[in-house]
């Protein structure tokens, strides 16, 4: 008989699936998610209640000066801090890195045991400084240096270089090794070797992720406003106290567009550097 | 002396010898062509030569040094003295070729003036020299992915002579061009050799080729050196030895013997 021979990949998926499954339950049931309390009328109106105050956003002269002073402060939190960050996170990258070994060049690009061993500090270093979460950070900050946005540049600082450190020095690695070797043969310092060797193959990688990370940052800096650490989060948690919804919303707002011009940004420099 | 080899051989990660006692001398400027069939050590050898290998057996001298007693550093030195052309150039895609050529010379530079090169060619007469001789002037500012394989090799050869090694080892430098272009490349790579006084040695499919542009050849079969002597002296029953194939039984060789060994690309 020519019957079709049985995928022997499909109980293993099944199996694979139920157990995704059962262990997603006792996650919902810690979380004590419970959909229902969404649709109780009670707190139904009072949500429709918040929301209708949002409309119309808020747009008088003064409100507006506010606003663009907040979304300016916002903006120069993000950026200060992803510099700072940029500036930790680059040598940290270019440590941690197995890309740039030499004496990974003759055993196939496995880097030996004494240097993988020096590398683990500053693997370490870069975890400890993103497990962290910011607004801890940023709550420390505050007490330290006083309320502002200085508080929110150091936090956002501290943290981001652990994650950019980490995932540079993994795009380090994932991009064609065979440049970088070729130039390590022929006698180049590591330096120079990743900047002819890595980076014309890494830039645009790095670039798309730097300027998602930036656009992660506004967001942070905004939470981080609500700590005291300046820009719209501040803004946004006193019209929250006021009940002023349509500030709130005039803010919302704000927000969607700078994260629109964020992908915008992105996608151009991809567009320029692939 | 620009090479010494003494019983050299290279047992691979899996456990298999590569390659086995292998005794080689290379006087300084000496030209000579390794050939030998597919699999038979050729590409190992020459990654030995470029110190990309290390050996596991055996003694081994690069210009009058031996790079593993050597400290990082010196040994990052020698390698500068010695060019390697790969088969496949590793250029980045979107490097510009001024920058792919002039970064042979990176292994002599400080790391700032690497940097500023990046920035700005800081010797793009130079590099349009060495592109010119290969007939390349005019791809000086294109990027390497618009170039085709062939045009990529030259690529890779000009940056190996804008490197000006005291070594240059040529791992299959002309698989990729025409027949034509392939001789008139080789016959450039040997001219350019014996004006600077540079040891050449390069890996080559087609034998006859070989035969035409090195003064010497080298057959490697199954790890070993099988032969080694002038082109001239070279007989077609020693061809025959190197590359018969117990595997593919090809129809009887007529008279002429180098004939079944056509370019096998």
């Amino acid at each position: 008989m020519n019957t079709v021979p049985r995928d022997p990949a499909a109980l293993p998926r099944l199996l694979l699936t139920l157990l995704a499954l059962a262990l997603l339950w006792p996650g919902l049931s810690l979380s004590e998610l419970d959909l229902t309390a969404l649709f109780r009328p009670d707190n139904a109106s009072v949500m429709g209640g918040f929301l209708a105050g949002f409309w119309p956003p808020a747009h008088d002269a003064s409100f507006l000066q506010l606003l663009w002073q907040a979304t300016l402060e916002t903006l120069a939190i993000a950026t200060a801090g992803m510099c700072l960050a940029l500036l930790i996170a680059m040598p940290c990258a270019l440590l941690a890195s197995r890309a740039l070994s030499l004496s990974a060049l003759p055993r196939g690009g496995r880097p030996a045991w004494w240097a993988q061993a020096l590398r683990w500090p500053v693997r370490g270093l870069l975890i400890v400084l993103r497990s962290v979460p910011e607004i801890v950070w940023a709550l420390l900050f505050v007490r330290a240096v006083g309320l502002g946005p200085t508080a929110g540049v150091l936090a956002i600082a501290i943290t981001y270089s652990g994650m950019l450190g980490k995932v540079y020095a993994e795009i380090f690695e994932s991009v064609d090794p065979r440049p970088t070797r070729a130039l390590l043969g022929a006698g180049s310092g590591r330096l120079a070797a990743f900047a002819y060797g890595v980076l014309p193959n890494a830039a645009s990688e790095m670039l798309s992720y730097t300027v998602y990370r930036w656009e992660c940052a506004v967001r942070a800096s905004v939470v981080m406003g609500f700590v005291g650490a300046g820009g719209l989060g501040q803004q946004i948690d006193l019209s929250l106290r006021m009940f002023a919804g349509g500030e709130v919303a005039s803010m919302l707002l704000t927000f969607l567009v700078l994260v629109l011009l964020a992908d915008r940004l992105s996608r151009l420099l991809r567009e320029r550097y692939t | 002396m620009s090479i010494r080899l003494d019983g050299v051989g290279f047992v691979h990660a899996n456990g298999v010898q590569t390659l086995a006692d292998i005794d080689l001398q290379v006087a300084a400027g000496e030209r000579l062509a390794i050939i030998g069939p597919s699999g038979a050590g050729k590409t190992t050898l020459l990654h030995l030569l470029a110190t990309r290998l290390r050996p596991s057996q055996g003694r081994l001298e690069l210009l009058g040094e031996q790079p593993w007693t050597l400290s990082v550093r010196a040994r990052q030195r020698l390698r500068a003295r010695i060019g390697l052309v790969h088969q496949s150039p590793p250029l980045p895609p979107r490097q510009r070729v001024v920058t792919a050529v002039s970064a042979g010379r990176i292994g002599y530079w400080s790391t700032l003036r690497a940097l500023l090169n990046l920035v700005h060619p800081l010797d793009s007469g130079g590099v349009r020299d060495e592109l010119a001789r290969l007939d390349l002037a005019d791809k000086l500012f294109e990027r390497c992915n618009q170039l085709s394989g062939g045009q990529l090799q030259r690529v890779g050869i000009a940056r190996v002579l804008y490197q000006s090694p005291q070594l240059i080892l040529a791992d299959e430098p002309v698989s990729a061009m025409d027949p034509v272009l392939a001789g008139h490349t080789l016959a450039l790579l040997n001219r350019e050799a014996a004006q600077r006084g540079i040891s050449l040695l390069a890996s080559v499919h087609a034998v006859e080729l070989a035969l035409e542009h090195f003064p010497r050849i080298v057959g490697v079969r199954d790890g070993r050196i099988l032969f080694d002597r002038p082109a001239a002296e070279v007989s077609a029953a020693e061809l025959q030895a190197l590359y018969a194939n117990a595997q593919l039984q090809q129809a009887p060789a007529p008279a002429m013997a180098p004939q079944p060994l056509m370019p096998r690309c």
